[in-house]
């Protein structure tokens, strides 16, 4: 099926628009029925729909490969690690890291964040240090920070935001400072859609030799990521957002980096040698892969990621960016409808606010109609104390929804404000 | 499928339009935080009571429309019952919206709390409904810390 997208995708057609109906068959899910009526799925920041080539992978990894990786000389186990390391040069490629073992696999972007903050954090964040981090970070890259600095004794410095929702980088190069050990930053927040100036805050920080983190999970099937020319140090990001498995994601780091820190978690796969007086780590990337991988998951993700590429990340951007300011437009003129985040620089999120109608009255009215969106604080609790709301709606998009879906999505918050009269 | 109707009757809505009780206390004797992390609904439940009887009760707090009116038709329905009148309600409250009550088939007495009954539809908003019972419940077993539906 991906073949034939290529085909599709790569004749030169009349225009270059995605063929959304063509998509749309690849994920058998979007067929669903809910509650009688057709599943409108506008919850793609929580977790994208799998198209069947992934879930085709996954069936064919249990029926004609599972095997251990990294561990057997039986044929099973060879393919089984070719398969494995095969999905690894598939994520170098599409985020152009320079090298394969820079790709370390982990089951999301919080643990992602969670061993860099216990890895780097241990090695180069002490007492006194400081890790700064913006206002509009998802909690998984808050709580990480919090933890180290309060087992260390550093300090957690935020970079603040405006009432668009932009961050406000020009507060920070007085923030950063001798002590400064790294930035924590998210590339597009999952709260308001905002995408951030990360090429001109990795250049701010490089000036001062501070590293930086980008927690990439809600950008990566959203906008091209080219880690060299962002040249960030850290970039993470979860299968499960970009057309791939739960349980499943992505740490790159530079080559230098990783091999200066700490393994993450002890155990099989990420030592050479062990003895009781002395163990000696493993390589990169397996010195911070311990125990047994996601297997099916890394494969799976190589299959979504290949995919995606199929159909040209550039032409989701492109078709999602023309859904945004559609669903901008006609759910932001519904009278009482107030958006919340409204960066210039923005993509595949519309956060709102209904008058005096709370998020999760919403939410269950709109799923009554089939629609299925996002209702609470997005694990975002700062933000929306920023914003003075308890919490949001959020529709968010993907290249497999439709302009028409939007307009059902228009359709039932008219029914929501019926019921509430 | 269930009709979005019978869970946002007219009567729950105007409770979450002009919530009752909905004010601090100032005699209240007994306080209690209640908190759902999952969605954010908070509030504070105020309590006088007067040896075994709930005096007076008020509430404060932010959450959706099922949990306001929940927490106002609660205060209307133990305003002047005995601490083991309201565990009562409470007890046969909480397995109505989970389901395990059928109040139109068994005995209780919860009386016009059964409107709310609709959302044992809606498993995702049982938790709204019974937060204001779970922060009473524990008011009047004076816990200390905060209550959580999770």
């Amino acid at each position: 099926m991906q073949a034939q997208h290529e085909i599709e995708n790569a004749m030169p057609a009349a225009s270059d628009k995605l063929n959304i109906e063509s998509i749309r068959r690849d994920f058998p899910i979007l067929n669903l029925k809910v509650h009688g009526r057709q599943l409108v799925y506008l919850d793609n920041a929580a977790t994208t729909q799998k198209p069947q080539v992934v879930l085709d992978a996954i069936q064919r990894y249990y029926t004609e490969q599972n095997s251990n990786v990294h561990r057997g000389v039986h044929y099973l186990s060879q393919l089984a690690t070719r398969e494995y390391e095969g999905a690894r040069v598939k994520i170098q490629r599409f985020i152009n890291a320079a090298e394969s073992h820079e790709v370390i696999f982990t089951h999301g972007a919080t643990e992602g964040i969670n061993l860099i903050a216990s890895s780097y954090g241990r090695k180069f964040v002490h007492e006194g240090d400081e890790v700064i981090i913006s206002a509009m970070e998802h909690h998984s890259n808050i709580v990480p920070w919090q933890m180290l600095c309060e087992q260390v004794g550093a300090k957690l410095r935020i970079i603040p935001i405006n009432e668009k929702g932009e961050l406000l980088i020009d507060d920070l190069e007085a923030m950063i400072n001798a002590r400064t050990r790294l930035i924590a930053l998210v590339h597009l927040s999952n709260a308001l859609g905002t995408i951030n100036p990360v090429k001109r805050v990795i250049d701010i920080a490089h000036s001062h030799d501070v590293p930086v983190l980008l927690d990439g999970a809600q950008a990566t099937s959203h906008l091209k990521i080219d880690v060299q020319e962002l040249d960030c140090d850290f970039y993470v990001f979860s299968g499960h957002k970009v057309c791939g498995p739960t349980g499943i994601g992505v740490l790159y780091g530079k080559s230098q980096w990783l091999e200066s820190m700490p393994p993450f978690m002890g155990g099989g796969d990420m030592i050479s040698s062990v003895s009781f007086e002395k163990t000696t780590y493993n390589s990169l990337p397996y010195k911070f892969e311990a125990g047994t991988p996601n297997i099916e998951g890394a494969i799976g993700l190589g299959v979504a990621l290949d995919y995606l590429t199929g159909i040209g990340i550039d032409r989701i951007a492109e078709y999602e960016n023309e859904l945004l300011d559609y669903a901008t437009e006609v759910i932001g003129s519904i009278p009482g409808v107030k958006l919340i985040g409204t960066a210039r620089e923005k993509s595949s999120v519309l956060s709102f606010t209904l008058e005096n109608i709370h998020p999760h009255d919403i939410g269950t009215i709109l799923d009554q109609e089939g629609i299925a969106i996002r209702a609470g604080h997005h694990c975002a609790q700062p933000v929306m104390k920023f914003f003075n709301v308890p919490a949001t709606a959020r529709a968010s998009f993907s290249f497999y929804n439709t302009k028409q879906e939007i307009d059902t999505l228009a359709e039932g918050i008219q029914r929501v404000i019926e019921v509430f009269g | 499928m269930s009709d979005i109707s019978e869970l946002y009757q007219q009567v729950i809505l105007d409770h979450n339009k002009k919530p009752r009780n909905f004010r601090k206390l100032e005699s209240a004797n007994r306080e209690q935080e209640g908190y759902n992390p999952l969605c954010g609904d908070q509030l504070t439940l105020y309590l006088e009571m007067d040896g075994k009887v709930i005096k007076d009760i008020g509430f404060q707090g932010s959450g959706c429309a099922i949990s306001k009116a929940s927490a106002s038709m609660m205060t209307a329905a133990v305003k002047g019952k005995t601490k083991d009148e309201a565990e009562v309600l409470f007890d046969e409250f909480h397995r109505m919206v989970k389901g395990e009550l059928d109040p139109e088939k068994e005995e209780n007495h919860l009386g016009r709390l059964t409107i709310l009954s609709g959302v044992r539809e809606y498993p995702a908003r049982v938790k709204c409904a019974s937060l204001s019972w779970h922060t009473l419940h524990a008011a009047l077993e004076n816990k200390d810390e905060a209550v959580s539906t999770e």
